[in-house]
């Protein structure tokens, strides 16, 4: 099969009065992905998902869906549904008649709207509220709706602006899960976007990272984690300890580093771009650090430091430890291990810390910022 | 005990209401209700009756006049709302900021000036040697000079701007509080600006619409300088039939009489109007 | 105004001290019959102040209804409408002829307006300010208007104006060869001649561009040259005249109507001494000139006319021949009652298509 990508953006530019919102983004989406938009508030994420469904126009570039062009095309025209930040559920209406206003649109027959419509609320999972009124749903409830609204339409994409945003934790947690299982069962391609990295990693089958109008990096979740192109997406996504450092020599792909303190550490499997005498940036992510409470019980290899606890962050399974890295002066969060091992840790205590140099990633610093 | 003198704090608070309601609006209807019953039977001697209530009944020129006052109203209204509608939709949705402010105090500024002075100015305008008429014959459109004024098509222009900004503000309001997402979502759906319209944005609007029409229903059933100077010699107005009765026919009687079908009336078209638009008063009338 | 209000309550204290009371006027009158100068003159010479309340003879009789009598210390209706309103409302007290110059007065109008106001043996008013309605022509464009029924001629159509008020009616049942005046005491008759008049006049309603309610409404009208002829008051014909020479007032082949304004003393006016102070006042012939200059009408006061400014007195005379001033029909007291058959009349022409 050489079916055409359901979402092509080439080039896509969108430009305000006084910046550039959106800047040369291209990327395709399968159809029966999930892909997600990830970046912080004020990156041109929703301005994108707003050029696809219509409502704003590209300065340039090329916008495909299923191989057709979109540019010049009117949101009611396009094969696209869009689930709103707030859901944007008619009030006026009444469930059965909000999910049936995009049928009555295209002009279906009444009794087929009825059928239709109590055929899509079953699939959300909720048969039978065609009569209530918006106000008398629940939060997920109404997330369901507003799903079920696009989906009786049968879009050849659905774009989802943060609609999770509004719910509490608890809840959130449960529709990321509902959200995807929707997915599945739809078939459909979603267009995700979100500020939380969460969000974006638990669902998508491919996330693009966004900033300052541009994509940083395209990949699946994993990659991006644990692979991440630019300091911007390592810092972004997930946690990370961040400290700077001078490059003191190169051999192949591994880096020997001494930030500013004077510490010496190494550092593997960096890009080629890195030369000796550059200044870089060092991310660790806190489960990449092992915790001790002796020096020995670290592989040669490691870089092994010592450390004093600062505090000492009790939050069940993500608990974490904070220390002031007696080396090179730096504070590291590291996650405290399940095991308990650790549990008598106080502020104050003397630990030592140690981690492989393959876990750590480096990028050049930027000269101007 | 407590209760008790929880309930005297609650009807000290309430007290100049409950005056206010009393003397200023409830004792004058009384009053005045008495008085139409009252039918006068020689000098100085009246007897209670409902003569004055048959006589608005069997008189023609009366309930004609105060059926044709009704319809005008009707029309003013409506026309108001059709103008009004689109300007406000515009204020609300289409600008911001200091465009919007600006707008909205332009629809003010006529209300600068009392009615008199407005409808002066509309009688400058509309007359045969005013404004209106000189700039057709200027232009060429005319050869002679064209009477606007005394007909009743002046009238429903005099009432229409006297009473567009009661109709704009209640618009203006309720439209704003429309979340875009919601006509984004019309559109989205596959609907056009029509469908939007009618099925998303009047919806949410009718509160506004229904008290904006009762507003300007009123206004213009009670109108009294518009009609008088603007309209033409067969353009009655019930409310100057009010003012002949009570003034210049010393019959306080039949005026009387007249005061109270004109708020039977004007309640009745209002009840029916929420009744129509399934809209209840304290939902329009309570934003 | 500062320097007025001390200086007026310097005179009122004076005046306490000699024993005179000074009180303030509130006086119901017609717009130019209580002018600046001369409100000025008495309040320095009295000490009293003065409160003007301009209006016209149904809403002053209105005003005094609503407080029987109260909220004003002298009014000024015209002579007809004093009795019947005396009869049906109460709201007049009567004249103490000791307190009033009656040598101020041209005798004769003081005697015929006490004929008239005279109600059950009792004089309420005395008269003060008399002045005609007739025809306002411009004259260069509707020089064959003579008379009220001319107003119905095709020649001058949707170009003629006059009020839809008990005038008209009068007006126009005079120009017919009719004697409305006369048959005041008889019901019938008076029906007889409404019923002629209203087929008359609904027969005219096409020629009438507007009935209008207001002067300056009726000034405009004939200013602009919208209309040319119409029934109004000498005094707006006059003022017309003074900016456009071929418009003024005439008086009708039938006879002008004239009417006499009056001084009346509301039932529960509290400043009569004022109200009486005011009348003897205005009644000098210095001050009648005065308010004749403002007004444009004349006064009853005698040798009122000597100070009066030689345009009115030429304007007056151009519209007045000794044959129309004989032949003006000065309104008898309306009989109570009478304003209802009057009233339906004009209901019926108003509503007439």
């Amino acid at each position: 099969m050489t079916e055409a990508p359901d979402l092509v953006c080439r080039d896509l530019v969108k430009d305000f009065d006084r910046f550039r919102a959106v800047d040369h983004v291209s990327f395709e989406v399968p159809q029966g992905s999930f892909f997600s938009i990830l970046g912080p508030s004020g990156c041109g994420k929703t301005t994108l998902l707003r050029m696809v469904a219509g409502f704003q126009t590209p300065t340039g570039g090329e916008l495909l869906i299923k191989g057709n062009s979109m540019i010049g095309v009117p949101p009611n025209k396009r094969p696209v549904s869009m689930v709103f930040q707030h859901l944007a559920l008619f009030p006026t209406m009444s469930i059965g008649e909000n999910v049936g206003f995009g049928l009555r649109q295209r002009g279906v027959g009444r009794s087929e709207i009825k059928t239709r419509v109590e055929e899509v609320l079953a699939r959300v999972g909720l048969p039978g509220i065609t009569d209530r009124r918006v106000d008398q749903l629940s939060g997920g409830q109404k997330q369901r709706v507003a799903i079920a609204r696009c989906m009786v339409l049968e879009p050849d994409v659905l774009l989802l602006d943060e609609p999770l945003g509004a719910l509490d934790l608890k809840l959130r947690e449960h529709m990321k899960i509902e959200l995807k299982a929707l997915q599945h069962e739809f078939n459909t391609t979603f267009v995700y976007i979100t500020h939380d990295q969460s969000e974006a990693l638990v669902m998508s089958d491919n996330v693009a990272v966004m900033n300052h109008g541009r994509f940083e990096q395209i990949g699946t979740p994993h990659d991006i984690y644990h692979a991440p192109a630019t300091a911007f997406v390592a810092g972004f996504v997930g946690e990370a300890n961040r400290f700077k450092a001078k490059v003191t020599g190169k051999g192949g792909s591994t880096l020997s580093l001494e930030p500013e303190s004077g510490a010496k550490i190494t550092v593997e499997g960096v890009g080629s771009d890195i030369a000796e005498g550059q200044n870089v940036e060092v991310f660790l992510r806190p489960e990449a650090i092992e915790l001790s409470k002796t020096e020995d019980s670290f592989d040669d290899d490691q870089n092994v430091t010592a450390g004093v606890v600062t505090s000492v962050l009790f939050n069940g399974a993500n608990s974490m430890v904070t220390l002031k890295d007696t080396a090179f002066g730096a504070t590291l969060t590291v996650a405290l291990p399940q095991t308990g091992a650790f549990s008598d840790l106080h502020e104050g205590d003397s630990v030592f810390v140690g981690w492989h140099p393959s876990k750590a990633r480096c990028y050049l610093v930027e000269r101007s910022s | 005990m407590s209760r008790d003198a929880s309930r005297l704090g609650l009807l000290l608070l309430l007290a100049p209401l409950l005056l206010w309601l009393f003397l200023l609006i409830i004792l004058p209807h009384i009053g005045l209700f008495v008085v139409s019953v009252s039918e006068k039977v020689g000098v100085r001697e009246y007897e209670i009756g409902f003569g004055n209530y048959a006589a608005f009944f069997t008189e023609p020129l009366y309930w004609r006049t105060f059926a044709r006052t009704a319809i005008m109203s009707m029309l003013a209204t409506a026309l108001t709302l059709i103008l009004g509608f689109p300007i406000a939709y515009y204020i609300a949705k289409l600008t911001k900021g200091r465009t919007k402010t600006t707008l909205f105090l332009m629809c003010m500024i006529p209300f600068w000036v009392s009615e008199l002075v407005r409808t002066y100015g509309w009688m400058i305008l509309l007359r045969e040697t005013g404004v209106f008429s000189n700039f057709l014959q200027y232009v060429g459109l005319t050869s002679g000079p064209i009477e606007f004024l005394y007909n009743d098509a002046a009238i429903m222009v005099g009432l229409v701007y006297t009473s567009i900004l009661f109709m704009v503000v209640p618009l203006v309001t309720t439209l704003d509080s429309l979340d875009d997402s919601l006509i984004e979502a019309g559109y989205d759906l596959g609907g056009t600006s029509l469908s939007v319209m009618r099925e998303i944005v009047i919806p949410h609007a009718m509160p506004g619409i229904v008290s904006g029409c009762i507003v300007v229903f009123m206004l213009s059933l009670g109108n009294y300088l518009t009609p008088i100077l603007l309209g033409g010699k067969d353009s009655l107005w019930f409310t100057g039939m009010i003012y002949t009765q009570f003034i210049t026919r010393f019959n306080w009687e039949l005026g009387s009489a007249f005061g109270f079908l004109l708020l039977a009336l004007s309640s009745a078209m209002v009840f029916f109007g929420l009744k129509l638009s399934r809209q209840s008063l304290s939902n329009t009338m309570g934003r | 105004m500062h320097i007025k209000a001390v200086s007026t309550v310097a005179f009122a204290l004076s005046f306490a001290v000699s024993g005179a009371q000074a009180e303030t006027l509130r006086l119901l009158t017609w717009g130019g019959y209580a002018p600046e100068d001369v409100i000025a003159k008495f309040e320095e010479e009295t000490g009293h102040t003065v409160e003007v309340t301009t209006s016209n003879n149904e809403e002053m009789i209105a005003k005094l209804r609503a407080t029987n009598g109260g909220g004003f210390d002298l009014a000024q209706p015209s002579q007809d409408r004093i009795t019947s309103a005396q009869e049906e409302f109460g709201i007049y007290k009567p004249i103490d002829m000791s307190r009033v110059q009656s040598d101020l007065f041209i005798p004769s109008m003081l005697e015929a307006t006490a004929g008239n106001t005279t109600y059950e043996g009792e004089v309420y008013g005395l008269p003060h300010v008399w002045g005609t309605s007739g025809l306002v022509v411009n004259t260069a464009a509707a020089g064959d208007v003579k008379d009220y029924t001319d107003l119905c001629d095709a020649s001058v159509s949707g170009k003629v104006s006059y009020r839809l008020k008990r005038p008209t009616l009068i007006g126009f049942a005079y120009s017919m060869g009719l004697d409305p005046f006369s048959a005041y005491s008889d019901t019938d008759a008076y029906q007889g001649i409404l019923d002629q008049v209203e087929a008359k006049l609904t027969e005219c309603k096409p020629n009438v561009k507007t009935y209008w309610e207001g002067g300056d409404e009726i000034k405009n009208l004939l200013r602009s040259g919208e209309v040319v002829a119409s029934m109004a008051w000498d005094t707006g014909g006059w003022q017309l005249n003074a900016d456009n020479p071929d418009i003024t007032f005439v008086a009708p082949e039938s006879g002008a109507l004239g009417w006499i304004d009056t001084f009346a003393l509301p039932a529960r006016g509290r400043a009569d001494d004022a109200a009486y102070d005011w009348i003897n006042f205005v009644m000098r012939p210095d001050i009648a000139a005065m308010i004749t200059n403002t007004a444009g009408n004349f006064t009853a006061a005698v040798d009122g006319d000597a100070g009066v400014s030689a345009d009115l007195k030429a304007r007056y005379q151009g519209s007045f021949d000794q044959e129309a001033i004989d032949n003006i029909k000065w309104y008898p007291p309306v009989p109570a009652g009478l304003e209802a058959l009057e009233g339906a009349t004009l209901d019926r022409v108003n509503a007439a298509n």
